[in-house]
């Protein structure tokens, strides 16, 4: 990716860093947006919600009907009767099916929901990125966006599913209690004594445990980061024999890793311990004040049994909803950044009323047009230019003289901060940006290319493409000849970075998609810099084909490649120097002649 | 599965901690084996209103057993925990190191991102399995075994019929994890083809948008996010089906439990006590079975997150230092290709008997068409890639009678892309001499004519680059890559068309500083422009890996052939002007100067 001439300086407004910043644990903006990606769901969700619900209940019903089934066994005041088990068992069977039906249903509508949130909140910011402005991506590199689309598009969707976990443990709690009390107050107020002890430890637990879970994702961000890089750069890495080296340094900060972790779980295997205990705690009370009551024959022996079943039920939706509360933490903060970046503003917007355009011919006004990235350093200042239709003009200027930015003004990458830029007598902001691509192509530097077939890459989104037209694409710009050598012709897939083709055949193929496009304006961006002169004969002799019946603006430090330019525009600091034809320019012997004999004679001489 | 073993392999390598966590598991299990049968036990006295001294010490027993059941339940999640962890550390500094080491050839076929996803959820996923995976398989084996043999002790036939759900769980297990495997797969390669599209559009985003391709890269990426949430939906519901079913089968037993041991209840051959202790018994395996359902999920998935992992791991570096390789003595330079020939793929040569000699202090530039082998030549100097046949000799030793760290660190190759870390300049410029010095790093950056430019920025040197910092230019970053490589002073220097981005203005001074810089060592020199190449000692034009022609700049330029050409190419003054599609490429009207 090239940047043109505005290289450097601190990226400004990009998005927020605040990886590792410990999130609310609530936060209503998040929950009203998210809520609006159920909302499509609503139906499966209800449904996942609504079996939850049946779930919960006929699970905590169990050791109900089970109190009911010994009650019918050794209740000394009931009649003993083979059909009063009947009727139990009838009813405990009847429990079990539904809680099965529940189960099933609410883990599949679940899984449905999340997938489905996981989808659009995919998609969304997939589409959203597609019409962010160029700027965004001037200012947030990919591997920070990409976190955002992937990790963070994660995190949130587990929200869904945090929700109805919490609300089924609360649920489940609440349920318990209720059973206990209804069987017997007393004992039950005795059991659920340890119940405070139990929210002191955890509240004290809390604070230790969060640090150190944040302390791990911290290590294993750092130990992701350099894995990426290395794996980018794992060329010049053996090139310059850094593998021990590096290998050194990766080997401790996964070991820091390693630490992190290893605090963080003595931190939560604590728990376990002191869980255990009161639980045991808990029974031991039942058994025993229990045990007395029955034998005061105060209380039947089947409540000391369904008391015993309900406490080993009762502490595990407490440890989730304490785990729970890191994991919405997390979503709160991942939601934050999601939407942040949802809802970053759209620079370049399409206009409200587009005029409707059928084609575009290709003439273009420039009428004193002021362009900067930052206001202290204007790039464009007060530049009035007029390109006929059909017309060939070369821009020509030191580093920083505003080349790249002048051609990212006409593809509309970005709106000028004054003045207009004018395409056919319409201002460019009046014609949708769908209709403005759909006339434009460009070369740049660095040919960028998909990892697909040659094929899809020269199609690129002409999908209706024929064989036909993209061989005559090719054979245009002289790429027809290498690619059918290929072992695989069209069908070779490019690999990551187009590395099993050579930077020339690249900038070809680059070129070839460029023609298929067919398009009014082109652009061309120092297509010929990196390439070599066996393929740039290739290019300069199709480049009459390439430039025929369409304007095309050609940025290029290469004198041939000037040369025959219809117009020569020589840019100086955001300003037009001096134009004309290559003859007339060298007559004048101003900058461009001056520009000539220091930098293109070296070429010649 | 075999995977799975070499997976378990892996924990076998940590035996103090694994044996302490099966140490604990068992004794957790003991104890928690025993807290039903003393409640049993406790509940009988209760009814038969015995001896409140002993229902005391069944209370103080339970206490005491849920404590040491508690403290060895910490032990076996700690030492589980760090096998786990031991695992997941070996792993990613295997694949790390391994990754390291593979040749380019591996590279070139490898995207990040995959390679990413299988250092980073892949190794998840068989943490995972090692750590609860595992022990809780053991735990639940434990558990049942125990149960089993109690229930059976306190009346076999009832615990026969009770126990019956057994078979079911094993049943599902083998039928759903062999369909949720191919699945988890599926998914998971999926998952590393969207990150691939993802990367590659942000990357591409310019092109795109001259393009107009908004609505076909949408409609790309959709398509492959829906492919996946349709997967991971069916793999939902295979998974849903496997913890209901178990669950239900749980409740089955517990239904049964409760109509025959009524029944033995009732006809007095079963004690109440012991019909608890049959219900608490199953609450105490409930748990562990439930779990189950994850763990043949969890099973599947690390069966096929340790295949992708092992794909890394297993492929072979296709450069080895041989056994007993020797390092290569400081070089005067003097390099020779002998009858060298290069394949990448089997079916195509790259490069076909190529012979010559590069003398110490030469420089050497390399010419052609692009795919004519120009960077081929140059990187088996590196030994980046092993020729197929013939050699190449670096004072008279073949280079793969050598150690790698003891030849590449002899010869400084600016490669054609440019990568840059994110990290300081200073450390950027010194990547292959950490501990250069500040005024060593000055000159070699004065030589790359970046000096000024890092000066200029307020942080100097300190300035972070890269990822996390601010973005360079093309040029800046070539000249950077030479900053770096002049740096490790090597006696032998690559230049793969790395000036090709600098501006024409800087060019020049470049070009001057390095014709310094190259003397006293053998160079090797791809460029385009005449400029660089015309005062090389030889030139060699390549044309489909072969060599066409060569000889210095005076010698070609006589002979009516290929480097002629090239020259009057280079020079045609007509540039945009209409050339004839098929005139020939010969001596305009300017003729050869």
């Amino acid at each position: 990716m090239r940047v043109g001439g505005h290289g450097h300086g601190r990226m400004r407004g990009s998005i927020e860093e605040n990886d590792e910043r410990r999130g609310k644990l609530y936060d209503h903006k998040v929950v009203r947006r998210f809520a609006s990606y159920v909302r499509p769901n609503r139906k499966t969700a209800a449904i996942s919600l609504v079996s939850m619900l049946v779930y919960t209940f006929t699970t905590v019903g169990q050791p109900w009907i089970i109190k009911l089934a010994v009650d019918s066994l050794i209740n000394v005041y009931q009649e003993k009767t083979l059909g009063n088990l009947v009727f139990i068992v009838g009813l405990f069977s009847l429990n079990a099916f539904v809680n099965f039906l529940a189960n099933y249903v609410y883990v599949v509508s679940l899984s449905k929901v999340s997938q489905q949130i996981l989808f659009s909140l995919r998609t969304q910011m997939f589409n959203h990125l597609q019409n962010l402005s160029i700027r965004f991506f001037d200012r947030n590199e990919v591997g920070r966006i990409m976190s955002r689309a992937q990790n963070d598009v994660n995190q949130l969707q587990e929200f869904f599913n945090m929700v109805l976990i919490t609300v089924a443990d609360s649920l489940a709690l609440i349920g318990i209690v209720v059973a206990l009390f209804l069987m017997d107050a007393k004992l039950a107020i005795i059991t659920l004594s340890v119940i405070p002890i139990l929210l002191l430890v955890l509240l004290v637990w809390r604070r230790f445990a969060w640090d150190s879970f944040m302390e791990v994702r911290r290590a294993i961000s750092a130990v992701n980061g350099m894995l990426q890089e290395n794996i980018s750069g794992v060329r010049i890495i053996q090139s310059l024999n850094r593998e021990s080296a590096n290998y050194g340094e990766f080997r401790d900060l996964n070991f820091k890793h390693f630490t992190a972790n290893m605090y963080a779980t003595r931190l939560s295997g604590v728990l376990n311990p002191i869980v255990e205990i009161l639980t045991a705690i808990s029974i031991v009370l039942v058994v025993f004040i229990g045990g007395i009551m029955v034998t005061n024959a105060t209380l039947n022996i089947s409540v000391v049994i369904a008391f015993i079943l309900y406490i080993q039920r009762f502490f595990d939706p407490i440890r989730g909803l304490t785990n729970q509360y890191t994991g919405f933490q997390r979503a709160m903060t991942s939601g934050v950044r999601i939407f942040n970046l949802l809802d970053t503003e759209i620079e370049v917007k399409d206009p409200l009323n587009p005029k409707p355009f059928k084609r575009i011919n290709g003439t273009i006004n420039l009428e004193n047009i002021h362009f900067h990235y930052t206001p202290e350093i204007p790039i464009i200042r007060g530049l009035t230019l007029n390109i006929s239709e059909g017309e060939t003009i070369a821009l020509v200027g030191t580093t920083g003289a505003g080349k790249t930015t002048l051609a990212s003004l006409i593809t509309r990458f970005y709106d000028v901060t004054q003045g207009k830029v004018i395409l056919d007598g319409h201002d460019i902001r009046e014609i949708p940006q769908s209709i403005l691509s759909r006339h434009m192509a460009m070369v740049p530097q660095e040919p960028f290319l998909f990892s697909q077939s040659i094929t899809s890459n020269i199609k690129f989104n002409r999908i209706s493409a024929t064989t036909d037209e993209i061989i005559e694409a090719s054979t245009i710009v002289n790429a027809h000849e290498f690619i059918q050598k290929l072992p695989l012709g069209y069908d070779t897939i490019l690999q990551e970075r187009g590395q099993n083709l050579s930077l020339g055949e690249r900038q070809l193929i680059s070129f070839a998609r460029a023609i298929l496009a067919d398009p009014k304006i082109l652009i061309l961006d120092e297509a010929t810099a990196n390439i070599d002169s066996h393929t740039e004969y290739l290019i300069q002799r199709a480049l009459r084909r390439i430039l025929s019946n369409r304007t095309s603006i050609v940025i290029a430090h290469r004198l041939s490649t000037i040369r025959g330019a219809d117009r020569i525009i020589v840019l100086d600091h955001g300003l037009i120097a001096e134009q004309g034809t290559h003859e007339e320019l060298m007559t004048k012997g101003k900058v461009y002649g001056h520009l000539y004999k220091k930098y293109f004679s070296l070429q010649e001489n | 599965m075999k995977i799975l073993l070499r997976l378990l392999g892996l924990a076998w390598g940590h035996p103090k901690p694994l044996i302490a966590a099966y140490g604990c598991l068992i004794a957790t299990n003991c104890f928690a084996l025993t807290i039903p049968y003393l409640l049993g036990n406790t509940i009988d006295q209760v009814l038969e209103i015995g001896n409140p001294q002993d229902i005391v010490n069944f209370c103080l027993a339970i206490l005491f057993v849920a404590a040491f059941r508690g403290a060895f339940s910490f032990g076996q999640t700690y030492f589980g925990e760090q096998v786990s962890q031991l695992v997941a550390f070996d792993l990613r500094n295997n694949l790390y190191r391994h990754l390291l080491t593979l040749s380019f050839s591996f590279h070139d076929k490898q995207q990040t991102g995959n390679l990413m996803s299988k250092v980073t959820a892949d190794v998840e996923a068989i943490r995972n399995f090692v750590q609860t995976g595992t022990l809780r398989i053991s735990q639940t084996i434990f558990l049942l075994t125990g149960t089993t043999v109690i229930l059976l002790i306190t009346n076999w036939r009832l615990a026969l019929i009770s126990l019956g759900f057994i078979p079911i769980v094993f049943w599902r297990s083998t039928v759903s994890s062999l369909s949720l495997r191919q699945l988890w797969l599926h998914i998971h390669n999926r998952l590393g083809h969207l990150t691939t599209l993802l990367q590659e559009n942000l990357n591409g985003v310019r092109i795109i948008r001259v393009f107009g391709a908004k609505q076909y890269e949408i409609s790309k990426f959709q398509s492959a996010a829906e492919e996946i949430a349709v997967s991971t939906i069916k793999a939902g519901r295979q998974e849903a089906l496997n913890t209901s079913v178990l669950a239900l089968s749980f409740a089955i037993t517990t239904g049964i439990i409760l109509w025959f041991g009524g029944q033995e209840v009732l006809h007095g051959r079963l004690s109440p006590g012991e019909f608890a202790k049959f219900v608490f018994y199953l609450g105490l395996i409930t748990g562990p079975v439930r779990m189950s359902g994850g763990i043949i999920s969890r099973l599947s998935r690390a069966a096929s997150a340790g295949q992708r992992v092992y794909e890394v791991l297993d492929s072979f570096p296709e450069i080895q230092e041989k056994p007993l390789a020797r390092v290569l003595p400081p070089v005067t330079g003097f390099i020779k290709f002998e009858n060298l020939h290069f394949a990448y793929n089997k079916d195509l040569w790259t490069l076909q008997d190529i012979c010559f000699e590069a003398r110490p202090g030469e420089v050497i530039a390399l010419l052609g068409a692009p795919g004519s082998g120009k960077s081929s030549v140059v990187q088996l100097i590196s030994r980046f890639y092993d020729p197929t046949f013939g050699r190449v000799t670096i004072d008279e030793i073949d280079i793969r009678d050598v150690t790698l760290s003891s030849l590449r660190t002899q010869i400084g190759f600016v490669m054609q892309d440019v990568f840059i870390f994110s990290n300081t300049i200073r450390n950027n410029i010194a990547y292959g001499k950490p501990d250069a010095t500040m005024e060593e790093i000055n000159q070699v950056s004065k030589i790359a004519q970046l000096h000024s430019f890092i000066n200029s920025l307020p942080e100097g040197y300190e300035t972070f680059i890269g990822e996390r910092g601010i973005t360079l230019s093309g040029g800046q970053r070539q000249r950077l890559a030479i900053a770096r490589t002049l740096l490790i002073d090597p006696p032998i220097l690559v230049l793969d068309d790395s000036t090709s981005s600098v501006d024409a203005e800087t060019e020049d001074l470049l070009q001057s500083a390095l014709t310094d810089v190259m003397k006293g060592r053998t160079a090797f020199i791809i460029a385009h422009r005449l400029s660089s190449v015309r005062n090389a000692d030889q030139i060699l034009i390549l044309e489909d890996g072969k060599i066409i022609q060569r000889g210095n700049h005076t010698e070609l330029l006589k002979i009516n052939g290929p480097y002629q050409n090239l020259y009057h190419l280079q020079l045609m003054p007509e540039g945009l002007l209409p050339v004839s599609k098929d005139s020939e490429i010969l001596p305009s009207k300017r003729g050869s100067n």
